[in-house]
């Protein structure tokens, strides 16, 4: 019995178990979730995997790809240029994940009704995350100063 | 060891990429997305839905309400705790669910694309996990920063899809969860928390295919990495837990939508639905106004000054919305609501009241609230706050603030009290 099931399924009885469990209860939620404009979930749902896994994640990667490229500008590989790359990355990923999470907030996609509902200025958000850009790579720039200087006046090896 | 000259070169080259990490970030999301799902089935129990159709926004809920209880009223702020935990860990957690999905990548493009039938299977799940995952998160952040563009209404659409996403991740939990338990204990935290990008090595022994094939020269240590990410994490945390902290904390949720308040004095605290939004007119709340209370047995009309000779108590009670955001305690003066019961005929145990605003028109503008809710002596009809009378766009003449109720449970420009009922009175 445990043979013929791993010769058809390919896994064993568990791994059927959990699943099934599993796409029984996601079944229950679905329908309900699908219930009202089916097709616009869909599209939602999988298309926010389809452009993470097929445009963000090659867009970010080629980035990345390309800063490495712009840094190290031919010259061999060394400790210098990656930590100036790393020194790019960090504050330009962080900076990131602010636009990311607060896009609507930052394009004031939704400003006019913001400001109906909280009486606050919509505007504000984007200069803040500019300054806030703007302070993270200022100190990833001051730190990375200073480690330059410490290696010059210690040189590890 | 050469691999052999034929082989194409994977485009996933980075040496960090391997069990270890990915169980590292997924551990993080295995105590967080379970506390997200939980807070968040309670904001649905904290709207009372059994109470009344105006309450309920996913009536066809079915066995997927078997939790819900009547909601407590005690402690005040729970409400506040529970929702500004749902939105900000949600918002904090995204980081780390993009590095998750990062460190798994070459995962969704290995060949052949299915190897057996439970391959294919298990496949169709992380369409679902990963799919929910994004469709839960990015519902919930545009939600907060009301940009309406989902396809529904919030409600449904974040309820069933975190069910969706919550089956998901159970089928995840059971089929990795002994490779990740293997694979974090076959690097040690602490030495791999001091290893530079000079001595970073892919990992060794890997069975799962997420070590890259053909590795690149590091370019930062899983330290770094990881660092990163909690960089990111503790980053988008400082600029959206001040929303919900409140007190001068408000100001440092720079980018959260409720960072400042819209003015000062008695009334400057968040608003979120003003006057002018829900279309109150001034003649629907100037000396014109007046508040039915109906108890089943007749109905008593009272002007302000007739509530204004009621006895007043105190409450000190905070507005805690759904969206994340609250505000921190304010000084409410105003009429008990088990005070009016009795106007109303019910003078002992009172039953729960159905509370209709003057606004005509849009989402809560009635609400039914719970017999516990409204027996609670610091439930009050509201006509002053922090020693003012309320202003337009916080409900004046006459609002109800309830303890640990959500924003919208908190009725303003209230026009009726129907006390034993629980939907709109039927009209001849």
């Amino acid at each position: 019995m445990k043979r013929l099931l791993h010769t058809l399924y390919g896994e064993p009885w568990w791994h059927l178990a959990a699943l099934l469990a599993s796409f029984a209860l996601c079944g229950y939620a679905l329908a309900r979730l699908l219930s009202g404009d089916w097709w616009g979930v869909v599209q939602w749902a999988v298309g926010a995997a389809v452009v993470h896994d097929l445009v963000a994640v090659p867009l970010y990667g080629g980035a990345d790809w390309l800063l490495h490229r712009a840094v190290r500008a031919g010259r061999p590989r060394s400790a210098a240029p990656v930590a100036v790359v790393n020194h790019i990355r960090v504050p330009a990923f962080v900076s990131l994940m602010l636009l990311l999470v607060y896009w609507p907030s930052i394009t004031e996609d939704s400003g006019a009704q913001y400001r109906h509902a909280t009486l606050l200025d919509p505007g504000v958000f984007r200069t803040r995350w500019l300054v806030v850009t703007g302070v993270l790579f200022a100190l990833s720039g001051l730190h990375l100063t200073w480690r330059f200087r410490r290696d010059r006046s210690h040189p590890a090896d | 060891m050469n691999a052999p000259l034929a082989r194409r070169r994977s485009p996933w080259r980075s040496p960090l990429r391997g069990p270890w990490l990915t169980s590292v970030l997924g551990a993080v999301l295995l105590v967080g997305i379970p506390v997200l799902f939980v807070t968040g089935l309670l904001s649905y129990a904290a709207y009372n839905p059994g109470l009344s159709a105006v309450n309920d926004k996913t009536p066809d809920k079915g066995l997927l309400g078997f939790y819900l209880f009547s909601w407590p009223t005690h402690p005040y702020w729970l409400y506040r705790l529970t929702q500004g935990v749902h939105v900000t860990l949600g918002i904090a957690l995204v980081p780390v669910l993009l590095a998750k999905l990062w460190s798994v990548v070459p995962k969704l493009f290995t060949l052949p694309p299915v190897r057996s039938a439970g391959h294919a299977l298990e496949r169709l799940s992380l369409l679902l996990l990963v799919g929910g995952g994004l469709f839960e998160f990015t519902t919930g952040i545009l939600n907060v920063q009301l940009d309406y563009v989902f396809p529904g209404s919030f409600y449904p659409l974040h309820f069933y899809g975190g069910w969706v996403f919550a089956g998901a991740v159970l089928a995840h939990v059971c089929l990795k969860l002994p490779t990740a338990v293997r694979a974090l204990r076959s690097r040690d935290l602490r030495a791999e928390l001091r290893t530079p990008t000079a001595r970073t090595r892919p990992e060794t022994g890997d069975t799962t295919g997420l070590v890259a094939s053909d590795p690149a020269e590091p370019t930062i240590s899983r330290r770094g990495a990881l660092g990163m990410v909690g960089l990111g994490s503790l980053t988008l945390l400082l600029v959206t837990a001040g929303q919900s902290i409140g007190g001068p904390l408000r100001r440092t949720a720079l980018l959260a939508p409720h960072g400042r308040s819209p003015g000062t004095g008695p009334g400057g605290f968040p608003v979120n639905k003003t006057a002018a939004g829900s279309h109150i007119r001034p003649q629907d709340v100037g000396t014109g106004w007046r508040l039915t209370v109906d108890g089943g047995a007749g109905t008593v009309q009272l002007t302000l000054d007739d509530l204004r000779q009621l006895p007043l108590h105190r409450a000190v009670l905070p507005i805690a919305c759904v969206e994340g955001w609250s505000t921190g305690d304010q000084h409410w003066e105003g009429v008990r609501l088990r005070d009016l019961a009795a106007l109303a005929g019910h003078e002992a145990d009172p039953p729960g009241v159905f509370v209709e605003s003057v606004q005509r028109t849009g989402s809560f503008r009635a609400v039914a609230l719970s017999a516990g809710q409204v027996r609670d002596g610091r439930s009050l009809l509201a006509l002053r706050v922090n020693g003012a009378d309320l202003t337009h766009d916080h409900g004046y003449p006459a609002r109800v603030i309830v303890p640990g109720a959500p924003g919208v449970m908190n009725t303003k420009w209230v026009g009726r009290l129907t006390f034993g009922a629980t939907g709109f009175p039927e009209h001849a």
